[in-house]
């Protein structure tokens, strides 16, 4: 392949990665040219078309009910429950990965690296463990999804002020040690799983295979209002994460406050990733897939942009996914791996690219 | 633990020993760590519930499961260090191993398509497989090492770690299509308890590969220094570089095909007898294949002995320790300032 790229050689390899000199007017906008923007806007609405179709079709194609039947609109009420989740987690993954990415000034790698998959399950495994079944059957509904939440929070906040403040402070060792913590977990609670009875095993086996199709509805009050503030936030923090993600040196010498800026963007990082890990799962590269793609689609570095651009492409893949797998091939349950297949596969191919990290 | 606090006075003085003691390996207290791993194999024989003093077939017992499960430990034990040895020297990066580059990820994807290929497969085909995807694997990765410029050395194992997840959701997607998820399941978690006389001779290839990585210690030694600097004192790199890629791939693949993933082992073993012992490569070598037997055996029995009548399998064990012990190397560079 890089044989290929050679020949070709001066095509254009990163010519749309940085801001061209151009001659004639200048400007300080957040686009290159009218046209761009003409082109982000057109995008844009294009792919809130395509998400708003897609979530229409899900929630109203193939009805096994006709529309003047009275129980038309629970049938419809019960799929509001997927789509809505499927809002949530589009919204979590875009701007957490979005915002994680600039704060490390490194293009590939997702805030889901730092093990909350692993704490969840560690956090119902052991709930299980050391409280046994009757317990872990009480352990749901809003009570435990808040605890969850707050115990996953915390834990990134111990690792942030331990890692990312005070002399030492180093963003990539704390990322390798979240990534380790994260195996240990896996490892902590694969050997309690070893030590539970069959029986309590399936208990547990149903809450861990999270998925879109089964977030509880009740959660929703808690979780909306939480991700609608963390959003607003980091939407409100996109000028600071403009300067954040040329890096450490270049923000500073622009007067942030580098250390409390990042710990901030980091704090409601967490706050989106532990809503969306205890709502509907693990997923790995989908948000990965998600702020590459935005990029592209926003030719811009300007985050007031890159944010909405992620969120509608991350929810129109998420819907027109479900759409396509559910009810044209009929297999919901692989949707989230195709989703991480194709994230990943993505991936590997901008790190064989890559030239500089 | 006990050993960091004279680490640092005695890594002054072993990084440049004086040049007559250089190549001696039968020193003191490399004698002494013999005779612990062979303590530790002896209580690795005698550890289990099979009663093999009071049975009639107890000592049949004995050598057909107790023998060549020490022996496998032993053997898995050395490999999985070197491996992890050799990576680092290669990489000129203390946190490069089978695990956090994705060489493992790599090998379980390798036995997971011979099973797709063909229907009920040998050990043979199934360690074909996994050596031929870990090589594969492993050059990926060493391509990539050196396509790109680093600003921090903390980056290789993120991405290799990275890299890993997405060829283990390569298998799982695998798994999931040609409904094979057991396969990967079980092979995820590394056990020792399925060995036994018949099943585990294969891991005997070990020693030729470790006599192969003395044999070449010196030019390995030269190629850790860089391309530059090996080139310029007459070392064909690139040749180097690819047949240690093939004795790592060879290795993690036989692991790999006839124990399972083992974490870790080759990240902790390395450093912590660096940390000890200071970079003197050449002489650190039997230290690492001897301290790798002696953790994965401390590991094993401790696997046994924690639930008595049942087991649990060794990597549960490795995984969580190894992690400790990675997070603790990894804070007391932070301290030395080397990051």
């Amino acid at each position: 392949m890089s044989v290929l790229d050679s020949g070709h050689g001066t095509a254009k390899p990163e010519a749309d990665a940085g801001p061209r000199v151009r001659s004639g007017r200048r400007c300080t906008g957040a686009f290159r040219s009218a046209k761009e923007a003409r082109r982000y806007w057109m995008l844009l609405a294009a792919l809130v078309a395509l998400g708003i179709i897609a979530s229409l079709g899900l929630l109203l194609y193939n009805n096994p009910v006709p529309v003047d039947s009275p129980s038309f609109i629970p049938v419809v009420k019960r799929r509001l429950t997927a789509v809505v989740s499927m809002f949530i987690a589009a919204l979590c993954h875009s701007f957490a990965t979005v915002a994680f990415q600039s704060v490390t000034s490194n293009r590939i790698i997702t805030p889901s690296l730092l093990g909350y998959e692993a704490l969840y399950s560690v956090i119902n495994t052991s709930t299980l463990y050391f409280f046994g079944a009757t317990v872990f059957v009480r352990f749901i509904g809003t009570g435990s999804f808040l605890l969850q939440m707050a115990l996953m929070i915390a834990v990134s906040l111990i690792l942030y002020g331990w890692l990312l403040t005070g002399k030492y402070g180093n963003l990539h060792l704390m990322l390798l040690v979240g990534i380790i913590i994260g195996t240990g977990l896996n490892s902590v609670s694969g050997f309690m799983r070893r030590l539970l009875a069959p029986s309590e095993f399936d208990l547990l086996q149903s809450r861990l295979i999270g998925s879109v199709t089964n977030a509880k509805p009740e959660y929703f009050p808690i979780a909306i209002p939480i991700v609608a503030a963390a959003v607003f936030l980091l939407y409100a923090f996109s000028r600071k994460l403009n300067v954040l993600a040329l890096g450490k040196d270049a923000a500073t010498t622009f007067g942030v406050k580098y250390q409390a800026s990042i710990l901030y963007a980091l704090v409601l990082v967490a706050v989106l990733m532990s809503v969306s890990t205890s709502l509907i799962g693990p997923l790995t590269f989908f948000g990965f897939l998600v702020a590459m793609l935005s990029y592209q689609a926003a030719q811009t570095y300007d985050h007031r942009y890159v944010f909405p651009m992620a969120f509608a492409i991350g929810y129109a893949i998420l819907t027109g996914a479900y759409f396509i797998l559910y009810h044209m091939l009929n297999s919901a349950t692989v949707v989230s791996v195709v989703i991480e297949l194709i994230g990943g596969i993505l991936f590997l191919t901008v790190l064989l690219r890559k030239r500089s990290l | 633990m006990t050993v960091t606090g004279n680490a640092t006075a005695e890594a002054g003085i072993a990084s440049q020993p004086p040049l007559s003691a250089r190549n001696k390996i039968w020193t003191a207290p490399f004698i002494a760590a013999v005779l612990a791993v062979i303590a530790l194999g002896v209580v690795s024989l005698f550890t289990g519930v099979y009663d093999i003093w009071g049975r009639e077939d107890g000592w049949d017992m004995f050598f057909i499961t107790r023998v060549p499960r020490t022996l496998a430990l032993m053997l898995t034990g050395a490999a999985m260090a070197m491996t992890g040895f050799i990576m680092q020297l290669m990489s000129q990066n203390k946190m490069v191993e089978p695990t956090t580059i994705g060489t493992t990820e790599w090998a379980g994807l390798g036995l997971l398509a011979v099973y797709l290929l063909v229907p009920g497969p040998t050990l043979v085909m199934r360690m074909a497989g996994a050596i031929l995807f870990s090589f594969v694997g492993t050059m990926v990765f060493f391509l990539f090492l050196r396509r790109v410029r680093l600003r921090s050395s903390l980056i290789v194992p993120i991405i290799g770690l990275m890299l890993g997840s997405v060829i283990s959701a390569l298998s799982t997607f695998m798994a999931l299509f040609f409904r094979m998820s057991q396969v990967v399941e079980n092979w995820f978690i590394g056990s020792f308890a399925p060995v036994q006389a018949g099943r585990y001779e294969f891991l005997w290839v070990i020693v030729i590969i470790a006599v192969l990585v003395f044999l070449y210690a010196n030019k390995l030694t030269l190629a850790g220094l860089g391309e530059d600097v090996a080139t310029a004192l007459g070392v064909n790199y690139n040749r180097l570089i690819l047949f240690a890629n093939a004795l790592v791939a060879a290795a993690v693949g036989i692991v790999a095909a006839v124990i399972g993933n083992i974490p870790f082992l080759g990240l902790i073993v390395p450093n912590l007898v660096s940390m000890v012992r200071g970079d003197d490569l050449r002489s650190n070598l039997p230290w690492v294949c001897v301290t790798g037997m002696g953790t994965i055996m401390l590991c094993d029995i401790i696997s046994r002995v924690i639930i008595m009548p049942f087991e649990v399998p060794v990597s549960l064990i490795l995984g969580t320790l190894g992690a400790v012990v990675f997070i603790l190397i990894l804070l007391r560079q932070r301290k030395m300032r080397r990051l």
